[in-house]
């Protein structure tokens, strides 16, 4: 009954020619020469690679397979966990993706028949594809930490996927004593969102210092440096003085290593600490679909043509986002969005027989030290010759010295790049 | 005219379901004007006040402000592109001072920037809807009149001569640019500063947030 259901949904939804009666499935044949793509994943990546084949061909025939009906972007959640925003305003619903004509598919992709070209659900269905997006995002390495695994997550919340995880952290922090220790644990490189952790001190410690002035922030970082550094130190100084004690890696002999949720504690190889509220952020690797697909290499990551997002491993599928490995951007949002509509323009070109044209990239990357104090990261990319990574050609950080204003301005250009990178995604 | 053309040439096509494909020129236009898109909005029409949008804006315009951010205070540099280049007319652009921009405008080629302007240039403003002060905006509409409308002409609609579009443009991003210009941060012709000085005497400061409640309450 329940599969009829969703059928029906699938049906209203997107015009899907699924067929088949109860217990068994026929998966979606190609009819005549109509070109199927199937999206795995409708983030940061997805979402908008989906949108731009479309765009660029609308005969393409495009599925987009995600696990979750609304989606919590990780950027601006820092925000959420800072008290300064409702969860709400980071949800977004797939209805404005289904009106591209874009077959919406809320399950979660466990299979790719990479021989049979053909993707199957946890529902049970099967979605043949001429080309194939994977963009799953990441997945944890649990264990990694010894005694951090998925039910640790829930007293020692990663916080590192939003959504539920978010909302947890937020309420442990609200529920805090004042003079309380709040230990952020950032993990080795790479992973998603390298200035997301000291954004995320940045946060906190603006909500601390108006609530719970007394409290503390020690950040035990598996690296001895990290992205914007002198930026964000001299942010920390500027208004968190006292409150933030960062210990680089070399100073715990690489930070934790071992945590025990039942009492509060983590440690690393020298020491062991007690702490009210523990943000530990895992180690990471692509999503578990690219994994299960075998489009990882002995990294975890996707190995892939950086003119096209095509899986070096693979051909056929593409991989674009945090879990591909794009040498030379970071494993942003806005660096996903732009390798998406690489991807999508090598994708409709391809299934057109016709040249695409010269990749470019862009990544904008804004982190929010206070509600009047912004500091970002941009840069302009373009493929090197030999394929061998993708250069940035002019980019920078925000100045040292920038004015107040300048600083402030950047959190207004931050709030509207939300509003359009969301727009871009699924409006 | 031609916009109208195109859009309904795309529109038979659509109906027609006949598989359009991209001239090349379009495809690489697009695939440039695509990284500005997640910033600048869908067409250049952005949803996000701080952030201009750059739809419907003289392509020289256009040019002007990203040459400008490209060649940071090297007036020498403009001056050959403007000599080298017929379809680039000088505009009063140095000094144009940005957050952001200045870093990433040093990306593209002249040759881009110049497909870039073009494609922004080409789609038609969406003027959002925005909170305005009803007062402030009759009131910023004899402003308008008296000092802006001579050279932003139908209410601000029109990119003629170059000029930015400010009809339905962006409180934040209008305030931002006034400032610039008040500061001496961003380059304004001679005729414009006179004006300006002349409202500031007369009007009070208070006279640009009248103007921006103004060209906020324009939504069509």
């Amino acid at each position: 009954m329940k599969k009829l259901n969703r059928r029906d949904f699938i049906k209203l939804g997107g015009g899907s020619i699924v067929a088949g009666t109860a217990g068994v499935s026929i998966p979606n044949i190609a009819i005549g020469a109509t070109k199927k793509v199937v999206v795995i994943g409708g983030g940061a990546g997805g979402a908008v690679a989906a949108k731009y084949i479309r765009k660029a061909d609308s005969s393409i025939d495009v599925t987009l397979i995600e696990t979750n009906k609304d989606y919590h972007t990780c950027f601006m959640s820092n925000e959420v966990i800072g008290g300064n925003r409702k969860i709400e305003t980071i949800r977004h619903s797939y209805e404005g993706i289904k009106k591209h004509g874009i077959n919406v598919v809320h399950s979660k992709a466990t299979n790719v028949d990479i021989d049979d070209k053909m993707v199957t659900t946890e529902s049970g269905d099967s979605f043949a594809y001429d080309r194939l997006v994977v963009s799953p995002g990441i997945s944890f390495k649990w264990g990694s930490v010894e005694g951090y695994d998925e039910a640790a997550s829930e007293i020692m919340p990663h916080a590192w996927k939003a959504g539920s995880q978010t909302s947890l952290l937020r309420k442990q922090i609200e529920s805090m004593k004042d003079g309380g220790l709040v230990i952020i644990a950032p993990p080795a490189n790479p992973f998603r969102c390298p200035p997301g952790p000291y954004e995320r001190v940045c946060q906190i410690a603006h909500y601390l210092k108006h609530n719970k002035p007394k409290s503390k922030i020690l950040v035990l970082d598996a690296k001895d440096k990290f992205s914007k550094q002198g930026l964000f130190t001299q942010g920390w100084k500027a208004r968190y003085d006292g409150m933030i004690d960062w210990v680089p890696a070399a100073d715990t002999g690489g930070g934790i290593t071992s945590v025990d949720p039942s009492n509060m504690t983590v440690n690393t190889d020298f020491d062991e600490y007690k702490a009210d509220v523990v943000n530990l952020i895992p180690p990471q690797s692509a999503g578990t679909i690219a994994i299960a697909a075998g489009l990882t290499d002995d990294s975890g990551w996707c190995p892939v043509d950086l003119g096209t997002f095509e899986s070096k491993i693979h051909a056929g599928v593409h991989v674009i986002g945090d879990a591909s490995i794009a040498t030379g951007m970071p494993k942003s949002g806005y660096a996903a969005n732009s390798q998406a509509k690489v991807c999508a323009a090598a994708i409709v070109a391809s299934l057109n027989d016709h040249e695409m044209a010269d990749p470019s990239y862009v990544n904008t990357c804004y982190s929010l030290v206070a509600p009047d104090y912004g500091i970002s990261v941009a840069a302009v990319y373009r493929l090197a010759e030999d394929r061998s990574k993708i250069a940035k050609v002019a980019g920078g950080l925000t100045p040292g010295d920038a004015s107040a204003d300048a600083l402030q301005r950047e959190v207004q250009y931050a709030y509207s790049w939300y509003d359009n990178i969301v727009a871009d995604m699924f409006g | 005219m031609q916009i109208t053309i195109r859009l309904t040439a795309l529109l038979l096509l659509g109906l027609l379901q006949i598989n359009y494909v991209m001239a090349d020129q379009d495809a690489a236009t697009n695939m440039l004007a695509d990284t500005c898109v997640a910033c600048h909005g869908k067409d250049g029409n952005s949803v996000g006040p701080a952030i201009p949008s750059l739809a419907g804006m003289s392509p020289n315009y256009l040019m002007g402000a990203m040459l400008a951010y490209k060649y940071d205070d090297d007036e020498d540099k403009l001056d050959s592109v403007i000599e080298s280049d017929t379809d680039f007319e000088d505009i009063e652009a140095f000094p144009r001072y940005s957050t952001i921009m200045g870093r990433l405008a040093k990306g593209y080629t002249e040759e881009e920037i110049k497909l870039i302007a073009h494609y922004f240039s080409s789609e038609t403003p969406v003027r959002p809807t925005q909170a305005f002060d009803s007062t402030n905006a009759a009131q910023g509409k004899k402003l308008h009149d008296k000092y802006c409308e001579k050279c932003h002409e139908d209410e601000g609609r029109l990119a003629d001569d170059d000029t930015g579009v400010l009809a339905g443009q962006w409180k934040p991003f209008f305030l931002y640019s006034m400032s610039d210009f008040k500061q001496g941060h961003r380059a304004m012709p001679k005729k414009m500063k006179k004006k300006l000085d002349e409202m500031a005497e007369t009007d009070g400061p208070e006279a640009i947030e009248k103007l921006a409640d103004y060209y906020s309450s324009i939504t069509e």
